[in-house]
């Protein structure tokens, strides 16, 4: 399974992250800045796999971001390499040949995408059009008559 | 305080505000985020249900991306989750969902919301709720919802379900009752034709089979359909991972999927797929020739891609293929070898790890050459990967794949010549160790030792400190074998070696002792200029080169250009003459003089020892040298019987000793220990305990030293005179516990090495000889099998050596889980006996025992009450037709369903009725669960 989610620019700075596994607030931090120097410190002709404490990290980097997951030893990592790649297309779909900016001012979206793509840290959804119809119907659900004020949620 | 005004609602930031306001950075980063933190504060009172939700948004985006504890919002998530409104939910579940744990203290309050989310008409909202179960279920929310998944694992709306399916996992994990509920629909699930709800269960079973395969088993031939006829990957991925896992369990099983698995190697165009077939070949159907040569041929391709990835999977492959074929390996041998070069640093552990596995002792010699030569040009990290990969390799087993001792140790030398070295002290163990066990190794290793030592050089690097302590250490002990000992005694003493931390400077010391005891020994006892003992070629000392290394150059100066420095290659001994005794003893005092004010006592007890006996026999060696006889004749005859005595202590041969051997010993007559011990407080209260280097048994390195320098003690203590015993007298003093009465002091240096051996429990006070004789005797010699030149014999050790077989039994973390999952499939009738059931095995014990033991533990009463029921009658009802049951195991659904309905009504009744039928089963005969495990013919 995949334990945790990371986005992480080039410049070190997170855009996204989603455990699926209980990670204090101290792990995390820790776990993104031992990641982050890892990874943001390898070439960019090298294989996509770090070996970290005993679990494998996968990571691919799409223009400035790297997308990671965590997985088990016993894991593929070509699936997930194919899962990252899933996700960047649905983000790509969604937003529109996507960039790192979408993806900072619309952070809980990029969020509700892959909520939509794994759960409990498994593949939930391996269709694009699917999760594009999903996505969209969650957004009608969003736009129900709101009572007090157009400050809201968009 | 009062909560926000209208006001502030209606101005509220919104979370597009703080994105930019981070992004501008007027104000600074930390600055802006506190100054956001206040106003959420103040905003996440509001009574308001928007200005809190965007609050808790904002919230959740700091917290998030800048790790900003929100622990504090616990409880207005919980207030915004039971918003009607969908997109409050929304960011409530997303920040309950990032931010909640086990020990949040409202988690108790959120059982109602998710249920009511549950049982939404919604299924957004439904999908919400499974989601933020499935990260925050502890066991009560995992049993006070299992009723909730129960009905969505069959909801019609597919997206509900597939949802409800993945989520079923962590109830599972959390509260494994919960799989006698849901198990049956899950299993039913397996057989749905939509590809998304499969790929949800059989990923489910796919973790679940990574924790206990056995339990399983039944579904074998569900998996094998979905295996063959499954057109997804992603489904085919999760079921060869299962298939991986049962195959070992079950040979049918295994010959039957090999097929399928063969199939989709070869015809599969993902490499995905085709990388989770190979490693199903390799790690589970490993027995199929046919199947590995395949899976071999393919990982070959991934060698040959220049992907990264998949070279680095192909590796990854070939090392699980090399354990039972190491064919593979070779076959792949320049790929491999030619990675150890790759730039990808993953790459290159991995290929070194395949490099090590080749390793034989046919070709340990040219694997090491090939090694160290990348070593050297590699970058510290890598160079420090392979040394110490060698290192491990090569000591595996007592050094089992080593046939020359001399290229080993030559090439131990080299390796701590590698500019990027930090294995000295792994150097440091084996040098020694092969000193100790290796005896025709010694003069090789003497020359090793020598090579490091004149080396200034390598006095400068700390990491090397230990290599050279061995160097050290081995050059004085096997002192004899050197070809000269005079220039060994310069390189002991150089000036360089103030760089040495006091510790390994005391052992120079010793070893300097030693040599000077030797150089002395026979120069006077053997008379004059005999050549070292050990030297095989006996040329004449013509060729000796003086002064040939530069630091030694203010030595060689200041002793006349007597003293003959000659290269260890040339194989010639340097004659010990009278004068350059003279001139050995001078620089002895020149090079420890300054030491005697050491603020370690090490160093300085030893550098007195040594400029003791320089004192006592210099006046003898210079009034011999001036052929003065008369008058020094009786001290001359003294000073050598001494000379002889130490060096007779010294060249006595310790041999390694076990780690037990001190309990080995058996307690000699008239020795009292226990009674003694009372006053150990009084009488060395101000004492503090010796430290541990010195007086250790535990390792066969130390004692060594400690022993021998023990040894010495005494023999100084008793026949020496000079300033040197008082210091001398001292340590007695000082550690007068740890000396036996003097009578027997000899015993000392004898008791530990026999005590190893088993043959010689009886005689440990017979003298000393005796003793030696026989521990040498019992070090069994093993020879191997080899080609030109015989294994040198490598001393063992019965008890040390042989590593302690670990009794430890694979215990499955969830026992009870499993034992859950394998009461619904086998129907509680053939129960495994393995570790994981050890709460189920119990039970008959338990039972007879009755009830007495049941109250001890209330937990662990309901818990058997539940066993118990959920058995007790559906078993009586089975038993009838247990056997058929076997045979028909797929199509057991009638009988699930049974026990399902069973299992609601006894839910109900187990408070009351759970011991009172527990006792009446004890009645019952128990051979039905005793039984091993009958694993159903499945597939045939």
């Amino acid at each position: 399974m995949i334990h945790f989610v990371l986005l992480i620019s080039r410049q070190g700075k997170v855009r996204l992250t989603k455990w699926y596994l209980p990670y204090s607030q101290k792990e995390r931090t820790k776990v993104i800045r031992e990641l982050g120097g890892v990874i943001l410190s390898r070439g960019p002709k090298l294989c996509n796999f770090v070996d970290w404490r005993g679990f494998k990290v996968v990571y691919k980097r799409y223009a400035s971001l790297y997308f990671c997951m965590c997985i088990d030893q016993d894991d593929n990592e070509l699936e997930v390499l194919e899962i990252i790649h899933h996700f960047v297309e649905i983000l790509d779909r969604y937003f529109g040949s996507v960039c790192e900016l979408d993806l900072i001012f619309n952070f809980h979206k990029a969020y509700y995408i892959l909520d939509e793509l794994l759960l409990a840290g498994e593949l939930q959804e391996s269709s694009k059009k699917t999760v594009a119809r999903l996505i969209a119907a969650q957004v009608f659900c969003l736009m129900e008559p709101c009572c007090f004020s157009g400050f809201t949620f968009q | 305080m009062s909560g926000p005004s209208l006001m502030d609602s209606l101005f509220q930031r919104s979370l597009e505000d703080i994105i930019k306001g981070l992004r501008q950075q007027l104000i600074g980063e930390q600055a802006f985020i506190s100054k956001a933190l206040d106003e959420i504060r103040k905003e996440i009172k509001s009574t308001d249900l928007s200005t809190k939700s965007t609050a808790l948004l904002k919230l959740s985006y700091l917290s998030n991306l800048h790790f900003h504890d929100m622990s504090f919002a616990a409880f207005p998530a919980l207030e915004v989750l039971s918003s009607p409104r969908f997109s409050h939910k929304k960011i409530a579940y997303h920040a309950i969902s990032f931010s909640f744990h086990d020990s949040t203290p409202v988690l108790l309050l959120i059982t109602n919301h998710l249920r009511k989310d549950l049982n939404s008409t919604n299924e957004f909202e439904v999908s919400l709720s499974l989601q933020c179960l499935s990260r925050i279920a502890n066991v009560d929310l995992a049993r006070d919802l299992t009723p909730e998944v129960f009905t969505l694992l069959s909801s019609n709306k597919l997206y509900v379900r597939k949802r409800a399916v993945a989520v079923v996992l962590r109830v599972f994990e959390k509260y494994p009752d919960s799989v006698r509920v849901c198990f049956k629909r899950l299993v039913e699930n397996l057989e749905n034709s939509d590809p998304q709800i499969l790929s949800s269960v059989v990923g489910v079973f796919s973790e679940l089979a990574c924790k206990d395969p056995r339990s399983y088993l039944p579904l074998a031939p569900e998996f094998y359909k979905i295996l063959v006829d499954s057109k997804s990957n992603w489904i085919s991925i999760k079921v060869l991972k299962i298939f991986s896992k049962l195959a070992p369990l079950e040979p049918r099983l295994a010959k039957r999927v090999v097929e399928p698995v063969c199939d989709l190697l070869r015809n599969t165009g993902a490499k995905s797929l085709l990388f989770e077939c190979i490693r199903t070949v390799v790690t589970s159907l490993s027995e199929y020739e046919s199947a590995v040569r395949l899976a071999v041929g393919k990982v070959r391709e991934f060698l040959m891609d220049d992907d990264p990835n998949l070279k680095y999977l192909g590796l990854q492959a070939l090392r699980i293929v090399a354990e039972k074929h190491l064919w593979a390996v070779s076959e792949n041998k320049e790929v491999v070898i030619k990675s150890l070069s790759d730039a990808d640093p993953n790459i290159k552990i991995e290929s070194l790890r395949l490099v090590m596995a080749m390793v034989s002792e046919h070709n340990v010699s040219e694997i090491s050459r090939v090694l160290v030569n990348y070593a050297l040009k590699s970058d510290p990290v890598f160079c420090n990967e392979i040394l110490g990969s060698i290192l491990s390799t090569c000591s595996r087993n007592l050094y089992e794949i080593i046939v020359d001792f001399d290229w080993y140790v030559s090439l131990l030398g080299e390796m701590s010549r590698i500019p990027h070295c930090q294995m000295g002290e792994e150097i440091e163990n084996q040098l020694i160790d092969i000193g100790l066990r290796v005896k025709d190794v010694r003069p090789e290793l003497v020359r090793v030792a020598r090579y490091l030592l004149i080396d200034p050089a390598l006095l400068g690097n700390s990491f090397l400190h230990s290599v050279l302590s061995a160097a050290a250490w081995a050059s004085g002990e096997y002192v004899e074998f050197s070809r000269n000992p005079l220039e060994l005694m310069e390189a002991l003493l150089q000036p360089r070696t103030s760089l040495l931390p006091p510790s390994i400077r005391g052992i120079y010391i010793q070893s300097a002792f030693k040599v000077l005891v030797f150089c002395l020994h026979t120069c006077f006892v053997r008379g004059g200029s005999i050549v070292p003992s050990a030297s095989l070629n006996n040329l004449p000392a013509g060729v000796s080169a003086s002064a040939s290394y530069e630091s030694f150059d203010e030595f060689s100066v200041e002793n006349g250009a007597d003293v003959t420095v000659v290269h260890g290659q040339t194989r010639a001994s340097a004659p010990i003459t009278k004068e350059s005794i003279v001139n050995l003893l001078n620089l002895v005092e020149l090079a420890l003089g300054p030491l005697l004010g050491s603020h370690d006592v090490e160093v300085q007890e030893r550098a007195r020892n040594l400029l003791g006996i320089v004192d006592l026999t210099k006046p003898e060696v210079l009034n011999s040298s001036v052929q003065e006889k008369d008058d020094s004749e009786g001290k001359g005859v003294e000073t050598s019987q001494i000379i002889k005595l130490m060096h007779d202590a010294f060249s006595k041969e310790l041999g390694p000793v076990s780690l037990s051997a001190q309990g080995k010993v058996s307690l000699p007559d008239g020795l009292v220990l226990k009674e003694n011990l009372g006053d150990l407080e009084m009488i060395c209260g101000d004492i503090e305990p010796p430290s541990s280097n010195s007086f250790s048994f535990g390792s066969p390195y130390e004692e060594k030293d400690g022993l021998s320098f023990s040894n010495l003690q005494i023999k100084e203590d008793s026949e020496q005179s000079n300033e040197s015993t008082s210091l001398l007298a001292e340590h007695r003093k000082r550690h007068g516990l740890y000396y036996l009465p003097s009578g027997k002091s000899e015993l000392i240096s004898n008791d530990y090495p026999p005590a190893n051996d088993p043959t010689l429990q009886c005689d440990i006070n017979d003298n000393d000889d005796n003793l030696v004789k026989i521990t040498a005797e019992s070090l069994v010699p093993k020879r191997k099998p080899n080609h030109g030149k015989p294994r040198p014999v490598v001393v063992k050790l019965n008890e040390v050596d042989e590593k302690p077989v670990a009794m430890k039994q694979p215990e499955s973390r969830d026992g009870s889980l499993s034992g859950a999952v394998r009461d619904v499939l086998f129907g509680r009738e053939d129960i495994p006996p393995t570790s994981s059931q050890s709460n189920l095995s119990n039970k008959p014990s338990s039972k007879r025992k009755g009830k007495e033991k049941q109250h001890t533990d209330p937990h662990l009463e309901s818990k058997e009450n539940v066993i118990d029921d959920g058995n007790s009658s559906s078993r009586r009802k089975d038993r009838s037709h247990g056997k058929e049951r076997r045979h028909r195991s797929p199509r057991k659904k009638n009988f699930e369903e049974r026990k399902d309905t069973d299992q609601k009504e006894k839910e109900k009744s187990r408070r009351h009725h759970g011991r009172h039928k527990s006792r009446q089963r004890a009645e019952e005969p128990l051979k039905v669960t005793a039984q091993t495990p009958v694993i159903p013919d499945f597939l045939l």
